[in-house]
């Protein structure tokens, strides 16, 4: 605990960290892979709709000493589908399978008659309707889109439209991604899965405000200095809430991985595996997007605007004064690989570029900083407000 | 409890975390009382935990409609009995189609079977009756010659005719409703239908308290008035005793019944005209108006009933020229009548498309586009037995152990408050689902039962974020008592920020949505919610006070609050070297 604290402490104080922003390209890499595994699993598999959605047979067999368990295994086994058994108050079974056929249908009756001692010809087999029809899943999908819409507005109103943007991003990829997962197992969809993926859409979108508020807070005024660039305020923001996402990601997942784990574990299927299973999928999304897409896509977006390239190329000439300056006094304490001293094309060289060159200063920054204590220094010395032209050291080009 | 000597005492906060900490407890102790009290100490289980009562239903064939079977129509009746069984969206009943003629609605046990299998059987009936008076649900009778009004802050919009009518559209919108004939005169007026001496049975067993209306409409019962007066037309539970008392009640009774959208409830007179009179009846756009009607006739016992109806409305004032269209015991219309009206009549107002057709849908086939009849009742077990539910809740308590033993690894002396705030939290969510269950129908399926137990993630994340943001404060080297209080206002925004992105996916999936969804989006708002009201009126209160004591204040190796642990910087500034390293961002 002491040493969690202590590593809280440095990363709330920038000591230690990890370069989010700077490694951004790898992250989106990443994520972009397996939400086109998730597509390709998608478009190629396709998802296995539930009775609840498709419809499907309901076989009603008279009065039987078979227990439901036991019908259960021999249905799901002839059908190869999840099937839902009931006992009705007569003693009869009330089996309902999805996406059966007329030739299936006839097999499986002849294996529960076999099983259940029962007369085959006394299994009624009729063709039920989805008791989740069109209209539930029509209502369900409008109430989505006007949520869209509405949290779009109201992120951007809170925040802004850029982390409104990059929220909306990261909330469709832990979506694609808990659907693609579904696809490839082949787990069946029941309502409860969409009620799954309702929480995790949920649970994505309260984990990414809760990040972007922490940035919010540390960007404010972040136009006012010239120590920083914007992707490395963003940086600095993630790793001082790590903490808090850590904990929250565990605290919330522990539950659902015991639900996932154990109760599968106790049971081996079931409806409550299919739900644990896309929960925890879906929150191990959500949190994780939050920090390593939708943060760094803020990044990008701000990093785009005049005023943050402005501020990027401030950032960077004075580091190179510094730097200068440093080794004139004989100052030197340290400073890690010289990043800022080369390569620099970047911000004010187009906006593809530009994240570039934040990135090689965040990687400057992340680690122990001894060139902070002439940062004061100079600031003492050199008001920001001198133009950056006399900033600029001899001898680069421009 | 010993206070430190030294830090300031910030005013108020002496008095405050008393009080609210009280307000929880009484709280708990009073749902939780609530709970046993009312016999029920568990939350009622969905259908698919506890198995229930399963109808089924068959469409009767019907004479002059043979294509009437159909399936179009036979999803709208699904619709429309998805609607009467689960009118809230929580009680996790299932309707779906059994092959071609048929319609399962399963609803879960510990409903109300008898009152069920009349919800979803009966094809719902339909009556004209006059209007003797009505009042808005919260006030005082309306003395005649005055206009209703919709809603209290609106005055209804005057008409040349200077009638309104209710019941079309969503409340702050008034209709003009009318009948208008094709050219009948009016008779002259028989007696008033209230004069029919009528003899109301009380369901009620109170003896009224109500001091007797002053101005009353000729022909209200005082009787009558004083029922009017007492109705409870306030809340779905309310409505359907009311409506299920004005559906049983004889044709030939005046009775009350409650507007099945607008806030105003009415005193009826006797049936004028039985809704199985009514041949037929349509939406339509009436193109030299420029606005939708719905049109209707009657067979020929209803036409001479509607004339002479209407011939006496007609010479009436308001409101007792007024005609409610009762379904099922509810109004869904009170057109007024200005003449005498037979065979065929109209109803105008300000109608859109979706309201006129669902009005016709309802005269036309008193609600149901089918007549059903029960073919079969049965009880029928969990379809996902009592193992499923176990093994969650199993599993759901070892995961919440974890989360115990993290938080004690991470947080020490802190996680008994994050420990406390979950036990609050939980007794909190339990008790009032087991209250919801009799109050609205509420029912836990086990999607819910897990997206409670995430829930639990969301409300930790509350404190959590709380806690990071003390401890932040220390690490500037601020002492507990000022970190706590500095801490708050900044987590709190945090914490309200996101919660309202929660609630508000869940009003929106609320609002929008039906069935299942619907029932989560409820449980959604309700633990978020509960997280809000835990952590402002229990978290932070119980920091406050425990920030007070020396365990915690002077940053005891075991508090989570230690300083040095928490790498704070040293007391003694050393310079302006350290804060301007971390202080950095903020403070520009």
């Amino acid at each position: 605990m002491s040493r969690l604290g202590n590593l809280g402490a440095r990363l709330y104080r920038g000591d230690v960290g990890y370069d989010f922003i700077g490694k951004r390209k790898f992250w989106y890499g990443v994520s972009i892979l397996i939400t086109i595994t998730a597509i390709v699993g998608l478009v190629v598999r396709g998802l296995n709709m539930g009775i609840e959605f498709q419809g499907g047979a309901v076989l009603t067999t008279p009065k039987t000493t078979a227990s439901i368990q036991h019908t259960t295994e021999v249905v799901e086994k002839e059908s190869g589908r999840a099937a839902i058994v009931q006992q009705l108050g007569s003693g009869g079974m009330r089996i309902q399978i999805a996406g059966l056929d007329t030739d299936k249908s006839t097999e499986v009756k002849e294996s529960i008659s076999k099983e259940l001692k029962v007369d085959a010809n006394q299994i009624d087999t009729q063709l039920v309707g989805p008791s989740w029809g069109e209209q539930i899943a029509n209502k369900a999908w409008l109430g989505l889109g006007i949520f869209m819409v509405l949290v779009v507005i109201y992120l951007a109103i809170a925040f802004e439209w850029r982390m409104a943007l990059a929220a909306l991003i990261a909330l469709i990829h832990d979506i694609t991604i808990t659907v693609g997962i579904y696809s490839l197992v082949g787990f069946e969809v029941t309502p409860g899965t969409v009620i799954g993926l309702l929480t995790i859409l949920g649970y994505s979108l309260y984990d990414t405000v809760v990040v972007f508020d922490s940035l919010r807070e540390s960007s404010r005024s972040v136009t006012k200095q010239t120590r920083y660039t914007y992707s490395e305020i963003a940086n600095r923001s993630i790793n001082s809430t790590l903490v808090r996402s850590i904990n929250t990601t565990v605290v919330a997942l522990l539950p659902v991985a015991g639900l996932l784990f154990i109760g599968g574990g106790l049971l081996g299927g079931g409806m409550l595996n299919d739900i644990a299973l896309s929960l925890f999928v879906g929150l191990a999304a959500g949190a994780y997007s939050s920090i390593f897409i939708a943060t760094p896509l803020v990044a990008d977006f701000k990093e785009r605007q005049p005023e943050m390239k402005a501020l990027a190329r401030r950032v960077r000439s004075k580091r190179l004064k510094n730097e200068d300056r440093e080794a004139r006094e004989d100052e030197e304490d340290g400073f890690e690989g010289h990043g800022p001293s080369d390569g620099f094309e970047g911000p004010g060289h187009g906006g593809v570029q530009a994240p570039d060159a934040a990135a090689t200063a965040a990687a400057g920054v992340v680690g122990p900083r001894g060139g902070s204590e002439a940062g004061s220094r100079s600031q003492r010395r050199q008001p920001p407000s001198r133009s950056r032209s006399r900033n600029r050291p001899s001898g680069k080009r421009r | 409890m010993a206070a430190p000597k030294k830090g300031r005492r910030s005013p108020g906060a002496h008095a405050k975390p008393w009080r609210s900490l009280l307000l929880i407890l009484l709280a708990l102790v009073g749902l939780t009382g609530g709970m046993f009290f009312s016999g029920h100490s568990t939350p009622r289980l969905g259908i698919d935990l506890a198995g229930g009562t399963s109808i089924t239903l068959e469409a009767k064939n019907q004479p002059g409609k043979p294509n009437a079977i159909n399936q179009t129509n036979m999803e709208t009746a699904v619709g429309i009995i998805e609607r009467r069984v689960n009118g809230l969206g929580v009680s996790e009943a299932e309707v779906q189609t059994q092959g071609d003629r048929h319609i399962i609605a399963n609803i879960p046990r510990g409903t109300n079977e008898k009152q069920a299998r009349e919800q979803v059987g009966t094809t719902a009936k339909l009556a004209f009756r006059p209007v003797l008076t009505y009042m808005p649900t919260t006030k005082q009778p309306k003395p005649p010659q005055q206009q209703p009004s919709q809603s209290p802050s609106k005055s209804p919009s005057q008409s040349s005719e200077s009638r309104s009518s209710q019941g079309q559209q969503g409340s702050g919108q008034d209709d003009q409703g009318r009948a208008v004939t094709d050219g009948l005169k009016a008779q002259a007026a028989a007696a008033a239908p209230a004069d029919d001496k009528p003899s109301p049975k009380p369901d009620k067993t109170t003896p009224p308290t109500t001091p007797p209306q002053q101005q009353l409409p000729p022909g209200v019962p005082p009787e009558l008035a004083k029922k009017l007066q007492k109705l409870d037309c306030n809340g779905k539970q309310a409505k359907a005793k009311v409506s299920e008392r004005a559906s049983a009640a004889k044709s030939s009774e005046p009775v009350l019944a409650c507007d099945s959208k607008e806030k105003i409830k009415y005193a009826l007179g006797p049936v004028g005209v039985e809704g199985k009179n009514v041949t037929d009846a349509k939406a339509q756009f009436d193109q030299q108006r420029g606005q939708w009607i719905v049109t209707m006739s009657f067979d020929g016992k209803g036409s001479d009933d509607f004339g002479d109806t209407t011939g006496k409305l007609a010479k009436k004032q308001q409101p007792q020229n007024q005609f409610a269209i009762a379904l099922d015991g509810e109004v869904v219309s009170a057109p007024s009548v200005s003449q005498r009206l037979s065979a065929n009549a109209e109803i105008s107002g300000s109608f859109t498309q979706e309201s006129a057709q669902e009005l016709g849908n309802i005269l036309s086939y008193g609600a149901l586009p089918l007549t059903f009849e029960e073919s079969d009742v049965t009880t029928v077990t969990p379809a996902l037995g009592s193992e499923q539910l176990m093994a969650g809740l199993i599993a759901g308590a070892i995961g919440l152990g974890l989360v115990v033993v993290y938080l004690v690894a991470y947080y020490r002396g802190l996680s008994l408050i994050a420990i406390l705030s979950l036990l609050v939290s939980a007794v909190l969510t339990y008790t009032i689902m087991s209250l919801l269950g009799p109050a609205i129908g509420f029912a836990l399926n086990l999607p819910a039962v897990c997206g409670a137990i995430v829930a639990i993630g969301i409300t930790a994340d509350s404190f959590i974020v709380y806690f990071e943001r003390i401890r932040d404060e220390i690490r500037e080297g601020r002492t507990l008592r000022p970190a706590v209080e500095r801490g708050w206002p900044r987590a709190r925004r945090t914490i309200l920020v996101s919660d309202f992105v929660s609630f508000l996916a869940a009003a929106v999936l609320f609002i929008v949505t039906v069935g299942k969804v619907q029932g989560f989006a409820f449980t959604l708002g309700l633990t978020t919610l509960l997280d809000i009201v835990v952590v402002f009126f229990f978290t932070k209160p119980l920091m406050t006070l425990l920030a007070r004591t020396r365990f915690f204040s002077s940053g005891h190796s075991w508090s989570g609050l230690d300083p040095t642990r928490l790498g704070a910087k040293p007391p003694l500034r050393r310079g302006r070297r350290a804060s301007a390293v971390r202080t950095d961002p903020k403070e520009a």
